[in-house]
């Protein structure tokens, strides 16, 4: 086989169905095999490689499965740098395959040559540059395990052009590979998890607060199950929404720089902290010498570099979370356990009389629209189910806070890097994923842009991808920094040109609805969700909404900006 | 604190990079650092020296086994081990001063390799402060030109990272 034919066989063989990417002079060979085999695999056509890179985390997101992206060589691999760092941060599966020149030309600084693997070294979990043939089956599969086990996160493999017309032979493997030096942590260390669960029984006032690894290592009905053994309250990061359903009582709200009152409280309070699949970054702690100060650590993650990174954990549990969970509810759900199951009543008190501020809560006038009731409504007409992809800003915060998810991998947001130009990317890969679904992309004028090339794709294949901005003429939350901390000086943060998005959506080819009347609310996200094929709905809301309640950056959690 | 950090790793292109870069981007810093095939060649050995609290430590010794390429890391600082460092040092010399530099190259047991009429060469090998206390004796004479390799250390005993590595 040629070495572009062994690569579409490879990815045949590893399930891969699916596939997002830009043809260009490298990789022509692999996109000849690939009209060639269309029957079989899938290429979605994106119009900027960083779109193809973003659908492919946000298929991976809703999935669980390892998103694929193909990028030429040079700009296409330089393009795709975002969407690799953006897929890092948060530890998405991703494969990304990316042309070179020719192995002769390397470092000779040849047309559309950059030296991908340098570049791509610090934003990747690994990467290869594959120089011969021999090797490329091997390296496509390795880079596929490591891509989704341990904590996983983007791989890519670089593979120069003429790599792809050489020949090899292909064998057919099956087998899990083997590399002696990468063997992630599975399964927890039971005499720490016995020592985890004597903790949870002596605990008073605990807090379980549980993040995006819970959601990526699929542990959502083990973490029911233990809070169904403990009755503790859970609080969850931004990445960690829908890994326990929003509405259960037990559930407190995120926590952090935009948490809830009653979360940050309650964290500021506790006696026994559990971290589970969550790495304690910056927009959760605030100011780490007062985070959580009173209580003891648990953290269960299957990075132990995440653990004892930014606050001393007093118990360490390595493991993948939906394992260490498992071995937990054992213990926990153990009658020796039950029969002494600590008293939290007194705890729930505190929690309660935290929860009586009401810390989200907003007044809906009756002629400016408030971003928070377009969710709300939202929330309404989609019944909770819809999977929500965002960008980055005030409107990410404010779906966050309102929208309210009760199941995991229905939630799409850039959480680590911040990548504005991530929702309607990742978003349209979702939708790949689940056409049936109903796929909603939040997000703010300013965010929109930054990719809105790729609603071109979305009508291409047909992908009924609804947008809804929230428009409010500003970078909001840029606006709202300079409203709280740069004494009103809005440098910059007012877009006074936005494109006309009902006209934009129409030259598409789409539907576009405006609404600027708060009575018209529910009937446009009505009309806008019913129509078959793509949408933008463009809400104008009020422009100097604020994103409350917030912890300013450094200021400890339990000292919040209330409404 | 002064650690002395032994990595194990892959023998391919890229992997001191990686070690490297990854020193850089999360602002530790590297002291020293020496690397070279060991064993059959498919595997190499790094050294290096670096500094800081003991978490930075705990971080350093993670992250460097988060490496794929990485095959084991030890902190060779924790238990007892053998150091040493290789320097050459080339020092012009006069009449009055060859005698005294042959006999500071005797007293720190080290070797001339080469020699003209105006300049020694001298290998000196030891423990790193052995090597600073030579060249201090040595300065005031007119060192003009010096390298030194960096440490390398292996832990005393009979066990070590090669054994554990050949047996995955």
């Amino acid at each position: 086989m040629t070495g572009a034919q062994i690569v579409i066989q490879t990815l045949l063989d590893l399930g891969v169905d699916t596939l997002f990417g830009y043809p260009g002079g490298t990789v022509l060979y692999i996109y000849d095999e690939l009209y060639k085999n269309k029957h079989r695999i899938h290429h979605y056509l994106t119009r900027h490689e960083q779109g193809a890179v973003h659908a492919a985390d946000g298929y991976a997101r809703v999935t669980g499965r390892v998103g694929v992206a193909i990028v030429t060589s040079g700009p296409g691999a330089t393009n795709a740098v975002t969407g690799l760092a953006t897929a890092h941060m948060d530890s998405i599966p991703l494969l990304c395959i990316s042309g070179q020149v020719p192995v002769a030309l390397i470092g000779n600084d040849a047309f559309q040559e950059a030296d991908t693997v340098g570049i791509t070294r610090s934003c990747t979990k690994h990467n290869f540059l594959v120089r011969d043939v021999n090797d490329l089956a091997r390296v496509l599969r390795e880079a596929h395990y490591i891509a989704r086990t341990g904590r996983p996160g983007p791989v890519l493999v670089d593979i120069p052009k003429d790599v792809t017309v050489a020949e090899a032979e292909y064998v057919h493997s099956a087998a899990e590979p083997k590399i002696r030096s990468y063997r992630p942590t599975q399964i927890g260390h039971i005499g720490q998890i016995r020592r985890g669960a004597r903790m949870l029984q002596q605990a008073k006032k605990p807090v379980l607060y549980v993040g995006g690894g819970a959601v990526l290592s699929n542990a959502s009905d083990e973490l029911f199950r233990l809070v169904e053994g403990l009755g503790f309250p859970v609080t969850n990061t931004l990445m960690g929404l829908g890994s326990f359903p929003a509405a259960d009582e037990r559930f407190i709200g995120m926590l952090g720089m935009h948490g809830t009152y009653e979360a940050n409280m309650a964290v500021s309070h506790c006696d026994l902290l559990v971290a589970i699949g969550a790495r304690f970054d910056d927009r959760v702690t605030g100011k780490i010498s007062v985070f959580a100060p009173h209580a003891t650590i648990i953290h269960i993650d299957v990075d132990p570099t995440s653990i004892s990174k930014n606050v001393k954990v007093d118990l360490p549990i390595v493991g993948d979370v939906k394992q260490v969970l498992g071995q937990l509810n054992e213990l926990v759900h153990a009658p020796e356990f039950q029969s002494a199951r600590p008293d939290v009543s007194d705890w729930w008190e505190d929690i309660n009389g935290w929860r009586k501020r009401e810390c989200l809560r907003y007044t809906q006038g009756p002629d400016v629209i408030e971003p928070q009731y377009v969710l709300q409504c939202l929330h309404t007409v989609t019944k909770g189910e819809a999977i929500i992809a965002t960008d980055v800003g005030q409107h990410q915060m404010w779906a966050a806070q309102f929208y309210g998810f009760q199941k995991p991998r229905r939630w799409l947001t850039s959480g680590g890097l911040g990548t504005m130009g991530y929702g309607l990317p990742a978003g349209m890969g979702a939708q790949v994923a689940m056409p049936d679904a109903q796929v909603v992309v939040i997000t703010g004028e300013g965010s929109l842009q930054m990719n809105i090339q790729e609603f071109a794709t979305c009508l291409q294949y047909h992908l009924p991808v609804k947008v809804v901005i929230l428009n409010n003429g500003y970078l909001g939350m840029v606006r709202q920094w300079q409203e709280f901390f740069y004494q009103r000086r809005y440098a910059e943060s007012d877009m006074d040109v936005t494109p006309d998005f009902v006209k934009l959506a129409e030259a598409y080819g789409a539907l576009g609805l405006r609404c600027d009347k708060v009575a018209d609310v529910t009937a446009t996200l009505e009309k806008g969700l019913a129509y078959p094929g793509t949408v933008i709905m463009d809400f104008h809301v009020n422009r100097e909404a604020n994103v409350y309640p917030m912890v300013p950056a450094g200021a400890g959690l339990s000292e919040m900006i209330l409404i | 604190m002064r650690h002395v950090i032994s990595v194990l790793v892959e023998n391919e292109s890229g992997v001191l990079s990686r070690v490297v870069g990854l020193f850089s981007a999360r602002g530790f810093n590297i002291e020293t650092l020496t690397v070279a095939p060991v064993g059959d060649g498919e595997t190499s050995r790094i050294t290096l020296v670096t500094r800081g609290e003991e978490g930075i430590i705990e971080q350093i010794l993670k992250q460097l086994n988060k490496l794929v390429p990485v095959i084991q890391v030890a902190d060779l600082t924790e238990g007892p081990h053998v150091e040493r460092e290789l320097m050459l040092v080339k020092v012009a010399t006069d009449r009055d001063t060859r005698a005294e530099v042959l006999r500071i190259a005797d007293i720190f047991r080290s070797r001339v390799v080469d020699a003209t009429t105006s300049s020694f060469m001298i290998e000196v090998t030891g423990d790193s402060s052995k090597l600073d206390a030579c060249l201090a004796l040595l300065t005031p004479l007119g060192v003009t030109e010096m390298v030194r390799t960096g440490l390398v250390a292996l832990s005393r005993g009979e066990k070590g990272m090669v054994n554990k590595a050949s047996h995955p």
